[in-house]
């Protein structure tokens, strides 16, 4: 298929952007998009131009790494996956894609459709871990029983890959199911009890800090989700939250 | 006498690491302070160790050429981690791990380090499940196991089918809580471009911020590697697009050896390639081979009619289906070894009977597991005369709760629905078993330089068994290192700090330099990704699932030919003070073209067949082996470490000679 690709470009993060026009031709419907990025890319280098800069590593939907807005959502028009996970039958011959950063006040743009996600680490710093050394000599791991449905549930929050498509996706760019994702997770296991005050605390004053949005329950980001992670996690960050400020 | 020391402590197997541990020399807290640690790379082993390291008290100064240390490609591992708990009573332990771990690898790795393995094991278990790791229980509360090819317990701890992730994200956990206390700086996007040395030690690195383009130096009183494997040198491959061997070649040229390169393991259940464009392979689950039958037509005009749509695969009955692993090994059938499941799909598919338009696919067929776990449960819910739709929907309600996300990941990138029509598979490659030559401590041959994880050699001999990686990733970082670089650590503890400014970093700084602005004002023709290409097709042809004397010459002429045009036409667009993926890649794609007729020339010289190498000329030519694989423990029992003396041919072979004290060497058989 031949299509037609508007594609942000912007040389730093000083530099103002805008959107360029290209073409690709001969487009096999079994390509994935980024493999149609390399097509385009390819393209450019051969004719002495810049190819556009784009964040991607595993290709195979796990690391988080792949960040485009496609058409007007976070990784494209599929659901439940990564930009790497789109293949181009979802588009048809003669389409116009508009490819953009994921836009949020926290994730500043680099470089053309590159963006500054360690605000998401910077959250994760501020308690996104059980203070435990790793000296070898922890109890034995199952001296703990933990009910399958706990575990289970705590495995579905941890699942998230740190993406962002749920701040992108979010018109207050709210980064709550991130952040209630990873709350969860050691909310629903013992393991996590002893530091859970001052975890939400201390995660949601960072993730307030770094001006992500407050939420206003649209539920675009489960949707957008390609972990599938659910707004329940949201409501128990916020149950947690509430239960941290009783105990002051 | 060779000069090579693998420093493995005297006295008997079991009692080696506990005997090391209580005799080395400590650093005291005070003392640790004062001292830097420098870690490439933030997967299971770089991520582990810099936790460890700095929780110890070290300050550690971590690199990562992604945007957070939980992008490491560790984070696509799926199945599971080993670990001798002996959870399930099924008679496991700590020998037995040991032992299935130095079988698998077909006798070709160091007694000594598989034991310490075995042994830390259990404790990733615990320190996994402190940190808050969600494995999978069963519903008594108590962790779940699954079994993996080659053995016979059920070892495997498993969080789904991202076991990877969920053991990374707790490792960048820890790593957190240490970044918070300002115990571990943190590198993002930037990527070590060489190792300094000062007095023959590694004293720091000279590393590119992928960002802003600057060459920065940094120091440290050690250098730990950790930065992955190799497999991206076929192009192809289930590695991440950013996946290399950079900082392994670059310590090697810088005196570190270089052992095994020819130790790859392709891995038989990958989706297969469609096309020219295609950029990486999806690995699908070993454990899918558990219900999978593999096939190809018996027919060749099948195979035809096949390709050209003018049959199905469900068109064709069981007499005219070829089940050749069945057929070849009836004692193991679908769930011999990766190596050898590898082998036969290549050899099947070399005489022909390919099922995709480009020749490369076997067919993988859940119909008869449906089948049998409908009848199952139409049996347990007492269903009598069950329509045979009724006994599919209920065998594919099982089969989608044991294998749904692996079918819905299939379905994504082919676009064909694996519960009708039987899934293709071809090999691709993997894993690199091969890596960075270290000794007991997990030093390189160079002092101070230490190498983990899958970027050194040590663990998995030839051929590496299902879920073991993630547990040496751990096991090096976690609880390794940790006190073996200590014992080298304590003697720099009046050293200071290590300056900068010394001739050292100048030279490796200008070197860095240099070459990159080669390639930027190089000007060729040709982009990398084309010599990228070029090197995959070379290796996957010629040092792929089976090598020969004459292919792997051929293969040594012509990487060395394409290295030269790359020098001379390869263009890199851009510039150098600039985030630029085409100069990372430039540099990346430098190194492979060194590597790659390395690995070809390591293949040359081991001329028997063991594990994930095959040789040609090495087979069984009678009795019931025939035609298998044949291993030459009188002649090769020996690890290839290579030490860099300018261009890859003329690299100089030591020999560890590898001992086996507690275990009988002895020829797999799957028949």
């Amino acid at each position: 298929m031949n299509l037609t690709l508007k594609i942000w470009r912007q040389k730093d993060s000083k530099t103002k952007g805008q959107m360029v026009d290209y073409k690709v031709t001969d487009i096999s419907e079994h390509m994935s998009f980024l493999e149609m990025m390399d097509v385009l890319n390819e393209q450019l280098i051969n004719a002495g131009e810049e190819p556009v800069a784009f964040d991607h590593d595993c290709r195979e939907g796990i690391c988080g790494m792949c960040s485009m807005y496609i058409n007007g959502e976070a990784h494209g028009p599929d659901r439940g996956v990564t930009t790497c996970q789109l293949h181009m039958r979802m588009f048809k011959d003669g389409d116009t894609i508009t490819i953009e950063p994921f836009r949020a006040k926290a994730f500043p743009v680099i470089k053309d459709l590159v963006v500054d996600r360690s605000s998401f680490d910077r959250i994760q710093h501020a308690g996104g871990y059980i203070s435990v050394n790793t000296s070898g000599n922890t109890q034995d791991a199952n001296a703990i029983p933990i009910s399958k449905h706990a575990a289970d549930e705590a495995m579905d929050a941890a699942t998230c890959i740190g993406c962002g498509a749920c701040v992108a996706t979010c018109k207050n760019s709210s980064a709550m199911l991130f952040v209630g994702a990873k709350v969860s997770q050691y909310a629903l296991l013992p393991q996590g009890q002893v530091e859970a005050t001052d975890r939400v605390k201390n995660m949601v004053a960072q993730m307030d800090l770094e001006g992500f949005g407050n939420c206003s329950n649209t539920g675009a980001c489960e949707i957008e989700c390609p972990k599938g992670i659910s707004l329940e996690n949201i409501a128990r960050m916020n149950r947690e939250l509430l239960k941290a400020t009783f105990k002051g | 006498m060779s000069v090579l020391d693998s420093k493995v402590p005297k006295g008997p197997l079991k009692d080696k690491w506990t005997e090391y541990k209580n005799h080395i020399d400590l650093v005291n807290p005070a003392n640790k302070r004062n001292i830097d640690v420098i870690v490439i790379g933030t997967g299971l082993a770089g991520g582990s160790a810099c936790a460890t390291l700095a929780e110890l008290g070290y300050n550690v100064k971590a690199f990562a050429y992604q945007d957070s240390p939980r992008r490491a490609h560790s984070i696509a591992a799926q199945g599971g981690i080993n670990a001798a708990k002996n959870y399930q009573g099924d008679g496991d332990s700590t020998y037995r791990l040991f032992y299935d771990t130095v079988k698998g690898g077909d006798y070709r790795s160091r007694e000594a380090n598989v034991y310490r393995l075995a042994e830390v094991s259990a404790n990733i278990i615990d320190q996994c499940v402190a940190q808050g790791v969600p494995f999978a229980r069963d519903y008594g509360g108590l962790l779940d196991n699954r079994s993996f090819g080659g053995v016979l317990v059920s070892r495997t701890f498993y969080a789904k089918g991202q076991t990877g992730q969920q053991l990374l994200l707790g490792a960048y956990s820890a790593m957190n809580r240490q970044i918070a206390r300002g115990k571990i700086t943190m590198h993002n996007r930037h990527e070590m471009l060489d190792v300094v040395k000062v007095d023959g030690k590694a004293r720091g690195i000279i590393a590119r911020n992928l960002v802003t383009g600057e060459i920065e130096r940094h120091s440290a009183h050690a250098v730990v590697v950790a930065s992955g494997g190799y497999g991206n040198v076929y192009f192809l491959s289930t590695n991440a697009m950013g996946s290399n061997a950079t900082a392994a070649w670059k310590i090697h040229k810088k005196g570190a050896f270089f052992a095994n390169p020819c130790y790859t393991q392709i891995h038989p259940t990958c989706i297969p390639r469609s096309g020219d464009y295609q950029s990486k392979l999806t690995l699908m689950s070993e454990s899918l081979r558990n219900d999978g039958r593999i096939w190809v037509p018996k027919n060749i005009e099948d195979v035809k009619a096949i390709r050209e749509g003018k049959k199905k695969p469900t068109d064709l009955s069981e007499e005219e289906r070829d089940y050749y692993l069945e057929r070849r090994y009836p004692a193991f059938g679908n769930l011999v070894p990766r190596d050898v499941a590898s082998r036969a799909a290549k050899e099947r598919c070399d005489a022909g009977y390919g099922v995709n338009a480009t020749g490369e696919a076997v067919y993988l067929d859940f119909k008869s597991a449906i089948e049998r776990y409908g009848k199952e449960q139409a049996k347990i819910q007492g269903i009598t005369n069950a329509s045979a739709q009724k006994i599919y929907d209920l065998g594919k309600d099982i089969v989608e709760a044991k294998y749904g996300n692996l079918f819905q990941m299939y379905e994504k990138i082919v676009d064909e629905n694996p519960y009708e029509t039987p899934m293709m598979i071809y090999p691709a490659t993997h894993y690199t078993m091969g890596g960075v030559w270290v000794d007991y401590n997990l030093m390189t041959t160079v002092e101070g330089l230490y190498c983990i994880g899958e970027a050194n050699f040590s663990d998995h001999g030839a051929n590496r068994l299902g879920a073991s990686a993630l547990m040496q990733g751990l096991a090096d970082g976690y609880f390794v290192l940790p006190y073996t670089i200590g014992n080298y650590l304590s003697k720099d503890i009046r050293t200071g700090k290590i300056p900068t400014d010394s001739p050292e970093f100048d030279a490796a700084e200008k070197e860095v330099k240099d070459k990159i602005d080669f390639f930027i004002n190089n000007k060729g023709q040709n982009s990398v990704d084309y010599y990228h290409k070029k090197l995959g097709k070379i290796m996957w042809e010629k040092c792929g699932m089976s090598r020969n004397a004459e292919g792997l010459k051929q293969a040594m002429t012509e990487i060395k030919a394409l290295r030269e045009d790359f020098w001379k036409n390869v263009k890199v667009p851009g510039n150098a003070s600039e985030m630029n993926p085409e100069l990372e890649k430039a540099g990346r794609v430098a190194d492979f073209l060194e590597l790659g007729e390395l690995f070809a020339k390591d293949a040359l010289v081991r001329e028997e067949s063991c594990g994930g190498h095959f040789r040609e000329e090495s087979v069984e030519l009678d009795g019931e082996q025939k035609g298998e694989a044949k291993r030459n423990d009188k002649d090769f029992a020996f690890v290839s470490a290579w030490e860099y003396k300018g261009e890859p041919a003329d690299a100089v072979l030591h020999k560890e000679e590898l001992e086996f004290n507690d275990i009988e060497l002895k020829q797999r058989s799957y028949k």
